[in-house]
């Protein structure tokens, strides 16, 4: 059994005569952290958006536990195994926690919304999508806060909870948008914990601009400028690589 | 169908376009600036045609009436936005349809008082009043011809305010960026007030100029904001130029539909709603 | 586009007190003795009609967050259904001919939604009007569907198979009132089921339930097409208790009444819905009775609502009367 989960290969977007994303191919293995750097604006969000469905690559091919995906409708590429969190906190803000996370793991039952069954049964007494909601819940360390509304959170257990809800869907594939972003340190120690637990089930694919987290987490490491690949490999050697240390690490201090 | 039948087909498409034009240019325009959906929209076009009939009959003269008219409208547009509508920008769009349908009451009856439930026609102005012979046999009115002609004129003054001209260009970045443009000093309450009055007075515009040939009566803003509707959906919220593209659309479509399938009637136009729909569910020109 | 006002999914005790207090008033009402006792059953039964109205159109508002200018389309169509289904001699019997007209009506919703949930927003709301406006004029243009004036129904359905005279008053009300309480419960149990959840979900952020797996646009179908079918019911009550049907049931300004019947009462449990279409309908009665330009009146009102009571008259109980744990009844 392959442990490639996610193959990208030569993807681009354009929007008008601008290439956001141009020619970037990227895999993602099993129990590996392939992180995404770059500074604003090179393309890296874009680059998560064609993953995950968001939006349509202009050219390019994505092969997700052996399907071809390039183009898809999001809910489908989910139901193939693929989470994705958000970097601007996409959540459900007049739900509770718990009911958050059990909205993502409902997704994963079998449903035809035309099933008149489901129109009267109880949504609470599903036994399995609750099973899947403890144990999302439990892994992003919100259990004590299970009951509260989600607007009233703070923002870093709301990071959380948008990665309890990628997590509900029980993928295989992990999209993470700046998880740590905005928070304080050590929020952002328990996040890193929580993503190496996660590493062994998953292939994870990390944008950050935090760059301890990157450094201590990534198996793998592309830096994307200005839509492209300007380097890509192991942390120790596109961290020493002058083209790299030029256009961005140079700046990040 | 022979030539000239044809080209009376025609010119009547266009000609329905082009007033169509006037009020989706109007919605479009305070929607994709503003973000305001207003349902009352078709009442001005009503007040506008029975300011028109009025105002003949007082002054004698359609023209000057339609100057009247004119002020007249924009100032209630001015006033409207004013008082009214600039507090609802931030609200959502159930919000916006609840105000401007009660809006609408408010305007029939206020027509009601005014002028009462009748329904009246006006006369087209005697100088215009005469028709191009085609053929042996037809002919076209001038005076639809001269309402197209102001139709295009306004289309061509409203192209050249928004591209070539400084409150054109702030208009623009309004729609662009509201913060960025009120950070830049730029009195954007001012913006939205002229845009506002603007989409207000060519709806009545429109509505005066059709009067001639389309009976005055109560009904008539509802069955126009339909059409609106329809031209907004096909050209794309926002987008003048989609504005005027789906109307003239809209226009041949109804007009030779109608011609050419008659048991069909109305229901072409909404045939071409549901195909654009299932390509395009923004519009053709959707910025 | 930010998620509309619905709220009180779980109606506070006092919500709960009062539909219960209503309910047995409303089942009490054909036995008190008052002056002109036959007009007002006549006129609560219309208003617990345009309360099934109100309730289906609260499923598609309030929970799944689509706002519908078209709404009354299905009950006009299920009128005619009926209306076309009476022979001028006989009554039609009650078991086929409603599903028959709720169905079409649910078809209608079917085939118009196909079209119609694919866009969002302000286009949603445009199309749906136009849509409507299009069956309008397919009926108010042609004489052989009754054209402008309309059909009559010459005979309220045969319900004799069940023991019930639907042509007596008090049966057609009680029949109606078993109707309202039927589809309450009905819909009341559907908002707490995965269906109705995912609907919720839907609202509030439709974007991350297709990005964690739900294909939004079949559950938005099936909630438009189920809420046009109620709506059918609705309007089949509706063209037995009045014996009469015209286009203006199927035209803009009874989709625009469904929708302030709604918001007046509060948005997203139902029970606002019913709470509203009574209050609407009293309101408009009440300014009818007090001047020739009642539609002023009901135009200041209707902006009132707007400014002052966003969330409706359960809101504005809500926020008097504070928050205790509710139920889900």
């Amino acid at each position: 059994m392959s442990d490639l989960l996610l193959s990208a290969q030569h993807l681009t977007k354009r929007f008008g005569g601008l290439a956001a994303v141009n020619d970037v191919s990227v895999d993602l293995f099993r129990d590996r952290i392939h992180a995404v750097i770059g500074p604003n604006g090179a393309g890296k969000s874009t680059l998560t958006n064609l993953l995950s469905g968001d939006l349509p690559p202009t050219s390019g091919q994505i092969r997700l536990n052996g399907r071809e995906t390039a183009g898809h409708a999001p809910e489908s590429i989910s139901r193939l195994g693929l989470g994705r969190s958000y970097q601007k906190t996409n959540i459900f803000l007049p739900f509770t926690v718990w009911d958050n996370v059990r909205l993502a793991a409902q997704s994963r039952e079998r449903h035809v919304p035309w099933n008149p069954i489901h129109w009267f049964s109880s949504a609470t007494r599903m036994t399995r999508v609750n099973e899947r909601c403890e144990r999302a819940v439990e892994l992003a360390g919100l259990t004590h806060r299970t009951h509260t509304v989600a607007a009233t959170i703070s923002h870093g257990e709301q990071r959380q909870l948008e990665i309890a809800m990628t997590l509900a869907t029980e993928p295989t594939v992990l999209l993470l948008d700046e998880p740590l972003a905005g928070m304080g340190q050590a929020e952002a120690e328990s996040m890193v914990a929580l993503l190496q637990r996660l590493k062994k089930d998953h292939a994870m694919m990390l944008v950050e601009h935090d760059m301890d987290a990157v450094f201590s987490l990534a198996d793998q490491l592309t830096v994307m400028v200005n839509g492209q690949v300007i380097a890509s490999g192991t942390p120790g050697s596109v961290r020493a690589d002058p083209l790299v240390q030029a256009a961005y690490l140079g700046e990040e201090h | 169908m022979d030539f000239a039948n044809f080209l009376i087909q025609l010119l009547n498409s266009i000609q329905y376009g082009l007033l169509l034009f006037m009020l989706a240019a109007g919605l479009t325009l305070i929607f994709g600036i503003m973000g305001v959906v207003n349902l009352a929209h078709g009442s001005f076009y009503m007040l506008g045609a029975y300011m028109a009939w009025f105002f003949t009959a007082q002054f004698d003269s359609l023209v000057l009436a339609i100057v009247v008219g004119t002020l007249l409208a924009v100032a209630l547009g001015w006033l409207l936005e004013w008082g009214l509508f600039r507090f609802f920008y931030h609200r959502d769009h159930l919000d916006q349809v609840l105000l401007t349908f009660g809006l609408i009451y408010i305007f029939e009856e206020l027509r009601s008082i005014l002028w009462g439930d009748d329904v009246h026609a006006v006369q087209v102005p005697e100088l215009l009043n005469w028709s191009i012979p085609l053929t042996d046999t037809l002919s076209y009115p001038v005076y639809r011809l001269v309402m197209s002609g102001i139709c295009i004129a306004l289309a061509v003054g409203l192209y050249l305010l928004i591209s070539k001209t400084r409150l054109g260009m702030k208009i623009r970045a309004g729609a662009f960026n509201r913060e960025m443009t009120e950070a830049l000093g730029i009195n954007i309450r001012l913006i939205h007030g002229v845009v506002f009055a603007l989409g207000v007075g060519l709806a009545a515009i429109a509505g005066m100029i059709a009067s001639p040939i389309a009976s005055v009566y109560p009904g008539m803003g509802s069955s126009v904001l339909i059409m609106c509707f329809v031209v907004v959906v096909i050209g794309g919220i926002g987008s003048v130029r989609g504005a005027l593209v789906a109307a003239l659309l809209v226009g041949l479509v109804d007009t030779f539909g109608k011609v050419l399938v008659p048991q069909l009637a109305g229901m072409a136009v909404y045939m071409l709603m549901a195909l654009v729909l299932l390509y395009k569910p923004e519009g053709l020109f959707k910025q | 586009m930010s998620s509309p006002k619905a709220t009180l999914e779980k109606l506070p005790r006092g919500v709960q007190v009062l539909l219960g207090v209503g309910a047995l008033a409303l089942a009490a009402f054909p036995f008190v003795p008052v002056d002109g006792r036959d007009f007002y059953l006549q006129m609560i039964t219309q208003m617990m009609i345009l309360a099934i109205f109100a309730m289906s159109l609260d499923l598609l508002q309030g929970v799944t967050g689509l706002v519908s200018l078209g709404h009354a389309a299905y009950f006009g169509l299920a009128g005619y259904a009926l209306a076309f289904l009476t022979p001028a001699d006989n009554p039609v019997a009650l078991w086929w001919s409603l599903p028959l007209a709720a169905g079409a009506a649910g078809l209608a919703a079917l085939v118009i939604g196909f079209f119609v949930v694919r866009t969002h927003g302000i286009y949603f709301i445009m199309v749906t009007m136009a849509f409507a406006q299009m069956i309008y004029f397919l009926f108010f243009d042609n004489k052989s569907l009754g054209g402008s004036d309309g059909i009559y129904v010459y005979f309220r359905p045969d319900a004799s198979a069940v023991g019930i005279d639907l042509e007596n008053r008090t049966h057609f009300y009680y029949f109606t009132l078993a109707a309202l309480i039927g589809v309450y419960l009905l819909l009341r149990r559907l908002l707490f089921s995965p269906f109705g959840r995912a609907l919720s979900g839907i609202r509030v952020n439709e974007h991350r339930m297709r990005a964690v797996g739900y294909g939004t646009f079949g559950y938005k179908l099936a909630a438009f097409t189920l809420a046009g079918t109620l709506a059918g019911v609705a309007g089949y009550l509706w063209a037995a208790q009045t014996g009469f049907v015209n286009p203006e049931l199927m035209g803009f300004h009874m989709s625009a009444h469904a929708i302030m019947m709604v918001i007046l009462g509060g948005m997203g449990n139902f029970a606002g819905a019913i709470v509203g279409a009574f209050a609407f309908e009293y309101v408009m009665h009440f300014f009818k009775d007090m001047t020739k330009h009642w539609q002023l009146l009901m135009g200041g009102f209707i902006v009132l609502v707007v400014i002052v009571a966003p969330r409706g008259l359960l809101g504005l109980g809500e926020k008097m009367f504070g928050r205790n744990k509710g139920g889900r009844l």
